[in-house]
């Protein structure tokens, strides 16, 4: 009886409300991130995504609910202490800190893990294109380069839960491609519960466990990647394909 | 071609009290985005603890440490009590609290240690060298206070360039928002650079106390050729803040030497508008422009 029982999520969002001033900007949003799988946010400008994350990673603060980080209550936490406790968030826009070079932004995302953090060197080998870019300033990087890193960046800490914020954005198709195949592929071979926010629903639903979307702040569908596809009605209204 | 020799001399001596100063703003501006105006007012304040410990103690040594430990602590204590409320505020509410700050500081110094100047020594002779017979501008504590304000300057830079936390400040620094996603404490590191900053005031002000005299009001110039030398350098930059109080040093020196002292601030002024209006981001910064 017990070996039914899912284990708890490694990412659990109970029914979090998030407002700016009078704006409700989260409205009562639940979901889960199961170890090893990829919950994809879908749903236009100003449906909540961006502030789901910020919400989870403690940028900022929800005025009820809860995030709970395998088993532990993270809500309300400084951002550096849930940071320190194995979530790592790319923010939107990338986030790459221009004016240090590649390396110094792959170090810096180690620093307070110290030992235990990934070397440079093991992100080389997921990103080989960052190599010879290792000593020149992050800005000079392309729209891909800069997403690579700041993925790269993010898995120095070795993280148990990744918040990806629209990964895709302004990235050439084949490029999107290979970033989303990419994040399959660190849900399967390391086993990370990763939040991907994306407005490319499409090219997301292609990696995802399940497949949650917002309006308005609220979550109106959580279903299966492939149920939601098939879903005309939410397709059409929600996700534009 | 002696008075030439000896220009440049003496410009490089207060060029390197001019870079300090300049260094001092830089690391203030970098961490916080904030124009210390209250920085010539910070370091009136650890200059009078040096010559009270000076004058208590008999050892220069012992001023010029206490001074340097009160700079960060007084640095440190400002920024968590004074400027973290507004640092988040619009960048107005930063300069009014600056200038509040100046204004307290000073009216403590003057209640404190009263508004007579008093003199504050040398740590080394200012008997210049004699070079072939010719005594020239430049003397013992001049090479003093060069390689001080450079060891400072180098010190900066290893710590910035070469060792993780100065990886975090730059970060805290350039993206506070994405350091913190990444586990710097950032707050801390905006108190470190206030900190430093102060520090590095102290050690400006010990610099040049000898040669102006201790009294509330008699570091305002030295701020402003500080940040007339900061902003050549373009605030951002700790390199072009050393370079800048060099430049500023040696123009000033020139325009004193040839023209008179009394259009030394006038020259100041003159390429601080200048600098503003040809290269607003300062001759050695990167970026095209500025938000001041």
């Amino acid at each position: 009886m017990l070996l039914t029982r899912s284990a708890p999520a490694m990412l659990e969002v109970e029914h979090v409300r998030t407002e700016y001033g009078a704006v409700k900007a989260l409205d009562g949003v639940s979901l889960n991130v199961e170890r090893g799988s990829v919950t994809a946010v879908l749903g236009a400008n100003g449906a909540g995504k961006t502030t789901l994350l910020r919400t989870i990673s403690g940028l900022v603060r929800p005025t009820a609910g809860n995030v709970v980080l395998d088993g532990e209550d993270i809500t309300r936490r400084p951002v550096e202490e849930i940071v320190r406790r194995g979530l790592a968030h790319v923010p939107e826009g990338r986030g790459v800190i221009g004016e240090l070079t590649v390396e110094e932004n792959l170090r810096l995302g180690g620093l307070f893990r110290r030992r235990e953090s990934a070397s440079p060197d093991e992100i080389y080998e997921l990103f080989p294109r960052l190599i010879e870019r290792r000593s020149q300033p992050a800005s000079r990087l392309s729209g891909g380069e800069r997403q690579m890193l700041s993925i790269g960046r993010a898995l120095v800490a070795r993280p148990r839960v990744l918040l990806l914020d629209e990964p895709s954005l302004g990235l050439a198709p084949r490029l999107v491609a290979q970033i989303m195949a990419m994040v399959r592929n660190l849900a399967d071979t390391l086993g990370l519960a990763i939040l991907l926010v994306e407005q490319n629903a499409r090219s997301a639903l292609s990696v995802a466990n399940r497949g949650v979307v917002l309006n308005l702040g609220r979550v109106v569908a959580d279903q299966a990647p492939e149920e939601l596809a098939a879903d005309e009605r939410l397709r059409h209204a929600y996700l534009g394909f | 071609m002696t008075k030439f020799i000896d220009l440049t001399l003496n410009g490089i001596s207060t060029g390197a009290i001019y870079a300090a100063v300049a260094l001092a703003l830089c690391l203030i501006w970098r961490a916080t985005r904030i124009v210390n105006f209250a920085q010539g007012a910070m370091l009136m304040i650890t200059t009078y603890i040096a010559s009270a410990v000076i004058n208590s103690t008999g050892s220069y040594v012992i001023g010029l440490v206490v001074a340097l430990a009160a700079g960060l602590v007084l640095g440190a204590v400002i920024e968590r009590v004074v400027i973290r409320p507004v640092e988040n505020a619009p960048p107005l509410n930063a300069v009014i609290v600056a200038l509040g700050l100046y204004t307290f500081l000073i009216a403590f110094a003057g209640m404190i240690w009263g508004a007579t100047p008093r003199a504050f020594p040398a740590a080394f002779s200012i008997r210049g060298y004699e070079i072939g017979g010719t005594r020239v501008l430049f003397a013992p504590n001049d090479t003093f206070i060069v390689l001080v304000v450079v060891a400072v300057a180098l010190g900066l830079a290893v710590l910035f360039r070469a060792t993780p936390l100065g990886l975090q400040m730059r970060a805290a620094a350039f993206k506070p928002e994405v350091a913190q996603l990444l586990g710097v404490r950032v707050g801390r590191m905006f108190t470190l650079g206030w900190a430093l900053a102060a520090l590095t005031g102290a050690i400006a002000g010990i610099l040049v106390a000898p040669s102006i005299f201790l009294a509330p009001n008699n570091f305002d110039p030295i701020l402003i050729s500080g940040f007339v030398a900061a902003v050549l350098g373009g605030l951002d930059s700790p390199p072009g803040a050393v370079l800048g109080g060099l430049i500023l040093g040696l123009a000033l020196s020139y325009v004193s030497g040839y023209e008179g002292s009394a259009l030394a601030p006038l020259a100041a002024l003159v390429i601080l508008v200048l600098v503003l209006m040809v290269r607003p981001g300062g001759l050695f910064s990167a970026t095209a422009e500025r938000r001041v």
